[in-house]
């Protein structure tokens, strides 16, 4: 089965043109899935026969010449906290475990509108927090290229099903960079919009300033197609913005003239891999090599980036997951003593740890007496970030840099260490705090195979420039069409 | 107990007259009996669903503000007020917490005093803010330990917390300023402030100040009273707790081993108000900004067009009934508190007719008691303004005496008269039912003659000193002259049997 190894932009040519079927497409990718799944993870729930039958009908309706949506015919996987009226809707948390919501996401109205085949709920760290996708109650999910080591997170499942030929196109969500990172662990393309650029009516809110819906694929030409569908405004968000979707992948052939590349040399100094490090210098010469401009700039507040982020988020996750009360939804506990244990026996028992650190944290950093020290402070340098950010788009029209410092790590490494793992985000929480769009697209490999992401920044709503420098590096290098060989045996 | 010592704040929760709910499209409408049904994901809370604000909600909230002459803010924010309860969906409420949308203002309540002046009060406001409703939890109370339900019909039912200032200096005024609210509420359109159904709703803090024996001025605790379903509940529940806290403050000679603000409830059936929690909680809102909602801003020319659209408040309104329009002060007040509508139709009356006082009279009257016989609300009144005016310029240019315009009136409510205007159908009916008023003397004369000289005993016992006697004769007289006034009838007898 190679089918479902092509990019969505040459699968959609194939549908539009005869060559395929959107029977065939999805057959072969719940092939793919029914092979190589069991040893990857990246499903929670595999819509086989809705897929199915949407892929017979989009056919008929190809056949019989009526009008047909973008994305007609393309399998498209899910992460599993967006909302969906027909299949289960967990947040790979226990919380949520047999849950079917009666309403779908704003996102997946829009797939379904596009004619898209919705063909499951991909697996993710439990309510998006985590950068590895091991935090997920299921189990978690490797990416394809090193069975051994993560997919990221916390769209890990979202990342490794595109990698796998699972699905050409797949959709996630990046609150601290849970769309750039397991893309840069699984070689594929992710990108997170600008706040604002895409509704999250129907994305169960993690930290709700920051969240963010965005495509995952395996070009640039492919996820500038999908953002196209999954971008605009939606009267049901009341943070989503009136602005017109650019036709993204319109121009992507032509290259940016004198393109300006800012880099913060913070980000290439202690605690960055050495691979890693030169994959991204490696990258910025190819960009020197098309006659672009690389500049230094400064960043100063990055370096409270972190502790910043990890007072932001999850101060509103404390908010946000309080209605996971056992009430009116959910998990509740059979036996308790009254409300109160009804409660906290109910939470106590579905969430997993890392979602109750995140609680704790937020909830103790609300707390009367500690506001103004904690969230209200943070608000301020969340400011600061975003006007360096401001400042910096004088100079340059892209921000690059790692996505991680280090590629894809082996399973369990950071489980242990949760400030380990929270330092692991310093590259990518920054353009969640400046609300910015940030892309990360395949740079290479570790000697040991691990795919290296880069990362480039741009400023607000200028995802169609983010898209076309991106596609610059790829049309150079190639390191999209690298696949992952499933078939060989996975590593002890 | 002197109402100086008295001490009361007032926490009014007002529910607004939206089409939809505050955050979503559901029905913003009292509906008890389907549990559940004016629901979607926004207002259940389900993971995933974002509020946005409503506008209207918005605009009433700030027409109270500006009604309540409060300062409205430039800018202002929704924050999560964050508890747990079955009621409470997301486990946070959507309220304003450092920055609501208005601040101070006041409401001024003319109140009798206990020498029976009437004084103009003026309570000031703390602030008025815009929340969301919550759901209401069913309990079994049967007894029979039955589940515990909820209902979210109500929940996100668009809300206007209104706080006083503690300028209240009795269980009256308390009772006026709850009246003076509703009546501006309704008034402006913002509320139907039914208690009964929740649409008002009402906390009351009170304390007083005392004389301990040492001759130093003592608080006694605050009591918050809750569960206060009607006003003379608020005004009976105050009644009770001075008189308790008084008894209270004898009883510990004013140190209190607790003085920590106690909650507690009012017993409307036995009269008394009865401890809920024996302390307050310290409870940590961990009040903060809503991210899923933008913080608003609002121009001066946009607050000005609003400030221009609002309506003349009842207070005024009920002034200028009494200064311009001449009514009595009780007069105003009844056409006042029967609502806007009722107000609009009297002034319309009293316009066309150029007699408010006659006006007033018709429609305190005749026009209410119908209103309550038919339970029919103004608009729905079979004689609207036009048709009352007419008849009351009859009963000015003497071509229709009272009498007969009652009559006319009555058989105007019924819808009868025919087809045609309101003057057309006046006219027939005074034409079939002979009504127009005998303003000849002269047949008067002659018809009184008849009378006298059919009746001679009645006539002879009245000029004998049986006063009563003469009624006989003026109904005779009424009967055969159709639309006479009977005072000049009357006259007119008097004057013939006297001759």
């Amino acid at each position: 089965m190679t089918a479902c190894r092509e990019t969505a932009a040459v699968l959609l040519e194939q549908l539009a043109g005869g060559q395929a079927t959107s029977l065939e497409l999805t057959e072969s990718c719940l092939a793919e899935i029914a092979a190589h799944d069991e040893s990857i993870g990246a499903f929670l729930h595999v819509a086989a026969d809705a897929a199915l039958v949407s892929a017979e009908s989009i056919d008929r309706r190809r056949a019989a010449g009526e009008p047909l949506g973008r994305l007609a015919g393309l399998p498209v996987a899910l992460k599993d906290v967006l909302v969906t009226s027909d299949q289960p809707t967990t947040c790979a948390s226990r919380m949520l475990e047999g849950w079917n919501p009666p309403y779908d996401a704003h996102t997946v109205e829009r797939l379904r509108q596009a004619d898209a085949v919705l063909i499951g709920k991909t697996n993710m760290d439990e309510f998006a927090m985590g950068s590895t996708t091991e935090n997920s109650a299921v189990g978690p999910t490797r990416t394809p290229w090193r069975l051994d080591c993560v997919a990221g997170g916390s769209s890990g499942g979202s990342a490794a099903a595109v990698a796998a030929g699972f699905a050409p196109l797949a959709v996630g969500s990046d609150t601290g960079g849970s769309i750039r990172q397991p893309a840069s662990c699984c070689g594929v393309v992710g990108l997170k919009p600008t706040y604002g650029r895409v509704s999250r009516y129907g994305l169960v809110a993690y930290a709700s300033s920051l969240d963010q819906v965005g495509p995952f694929a395996r070009d640039v030409a492919s996820a500038a197609l999908l953002l196209e569908v999954l971008a605009g405004h939606d009267s049901r968000d009341g943070t989503c913005v009136e602005l017109p979707v650019p036709g993204y992948s319109e121009r992507l052939d032509e290259p940016l003239e004198g393109l300006r590349i800012g880099i913060c040399p913070e980000h290439f100094a202690r605690g960055l891999d050495g691979e890693v490090r030169e994959t991204i210098e490696r990258a910025l010469d190819v960009y020197r090599g098309l006659g672009a401009v690389i500049r230094e700039i400064e960043l100063k507040h990055a370096k409270f980036a972190v502790a910043c982020y990890y007072l932001v988020a999850p101060s509103e996750a404390s908010s946000n997951l309080a209605r996971y009360d056992g009430i009116h939804y959910g998990r509740r506990v059979d036996d308790y003593d009254g409300l109160v244990q009804m409660y906290s026996d109910s939470r106590g028992a579905a969430f997993g740890s890392e979602v109750k650190r995140r609680i704790m944290l937020g909830t103790y950093a609300l707390s009367a007496g500690y506001y103004d020290a904690y969230y209200l402070k943070a608000q301020k340098v969340r400011r600061l970030i975003a006007e360096d950010y401001s400042r910096a788009f004088a100079s340059v029209d892209v921000i690059a840099s790692p996505v991680a410092p280090t590629p894809a790590v082996p399973l369990g490494q950071l489980t242990g260490d949760p400030l380990e793992m929270y330092l692991a985000d310093i590259y990518t929480i920054s353009a969640n705090l400046a609300g910015i769009p940030g892309i990360s697209i395949p740079a290479g490999f570790s000697s040991d195979g691990r795919p290296i992401g880069l990362q480039l920044l741009g400023n607000a709503f200028a995802e169609e420039q983010l898209l076309r420098a991106a596609a610059m590096h790829e049309r150079e290098t190639q390191w999209h069409q690298a696949i992952p060989d499933l078939d060989r045996d996975a590593p002890s | 107990m002197t109402s100086a010592g008295i001490i009361i704040g007032l926490e009014v929760h007002v529910q607004l007259q939206t089409r939809t709910k505050i955050f979503c499209g559901c029905l913003n409408r009292f509906n008890p009996d389907e549990p559940n049904v004016q629901t979607c994901p926004v207002c259940l809370g389900l993971p995933g669903a974002l509020p946005v604000m409503n506008r209207l909600a918005l605009e009433l909230s700030l027409q109270a503000g500006l009604a309540l002459e409060g300062s409205i803010a430039g800018f202002t924010k929704w924050d999560r007020k964050q508890y747990y309860y079955p009621d409470l969906p997301k486990a946070y409420q959507i309220s304003q917490y450092d920055l609501p949308l208005c601040q101070g203002g006041h409401l001024d309540v003319e109140v009798e005093q206990q020498d029976g002046e009437i004084e103009t009060r003026t309570i000031r406001l703390i602030r008025v803010h815009l929340e969301e409703d919550a759901g209401k939890n069913l309990h079994d109370e049967t007894g029979g330990g039955g589940e515990s339900r909820v209902d979210l019909n109500r929940a996100g039912t668009p809300l206007l917390e209104i706080v006083s200032e503690p300028d209240i200096r009795s269980a009256t005024e308390a009772y006026r300023f709850l009246e003076e609210l509703r009546l501006l509420m309704v008034y402006l359109g913002i509320s139907d402030c039914n208690m009964q159904e929740g649409s008002l709703r009402c906390d009351a803090n009170i304390n007083l100040e005392l004389t301990n024996p040492a001759g130093e001025a003592v608080r006694t605790p605050i009591v918050e009273v809750k569960n206060l379903n009607s006003f003379r509940g608020v005004e009976a529940a105050l009644t009770y707790e001075i008189t308790r806290q008084q008894k209270e403050f004898d009883e510990f000679d004013g140190v209190y081993p607790d003085d920590s603000k106690q909650t507690r409830g009012w017993d409307a059936d036995r009269g008394v108000t009865f401890a809920q929690r024996g302390k307050e909680d310290a409870s940590d809102y961990r009040y903060f900004p809503d991210p899923d909602l933008l913080p608003v801003t609002f121009t001066d020319e946009y607050i000005a067009g609003l400030r221009d659209g609002l309506c003349e408040p009842p207070a005024q309104r009920r002034r200028r009934f009494v200064q311009q329009l001449g009514l009595s002060d009780y007069d105003a007040a009844v056409l006042i508190d029967q609502g806007p509508q009722t107000a609009d139709y009297f002034e319309s009356v009293a316009m066309q007719c150029s007699d408010a006082k006659r006006a007033a009279n018709w429609v305190t009257q005749d026009v209410l008691r119908e209103l309550n016989e038919r339970d029919q609300a103004i608009v729905d009144f079979a004689v609207d303004a036009d048709g009352l005016a007419t008849l009351i310029s009859l009963i000015t240019s003497q071509e229709l005496t009272t009498r007969s315009a009652r009559e006319v009136f009555a058989v105007l409510v019924e819808g009868g008269g025919g087809e045609g205007t309101v003057a057309e159908r006046i006219d027939r009916i005074v034409q079939q039912r002979g009504l127009a008023a005998v303003a000849d003397t002269a047949q008067l004369d002659q018809l009184i003659d008849t009378v006298i000289a059919g009746n001679q005993q009645a006539a002879e016992d009245f000029r004998v000193g049986k006063d009563a006697a003469i009624g006989r004769l003026i109904g005779e007289v009424m009967r055969e002259a159709g639309g006479a006034d009977p005072q000049k009838v009357r006259e007119a007898l008097i004057a013939k049997l006297r001759s």
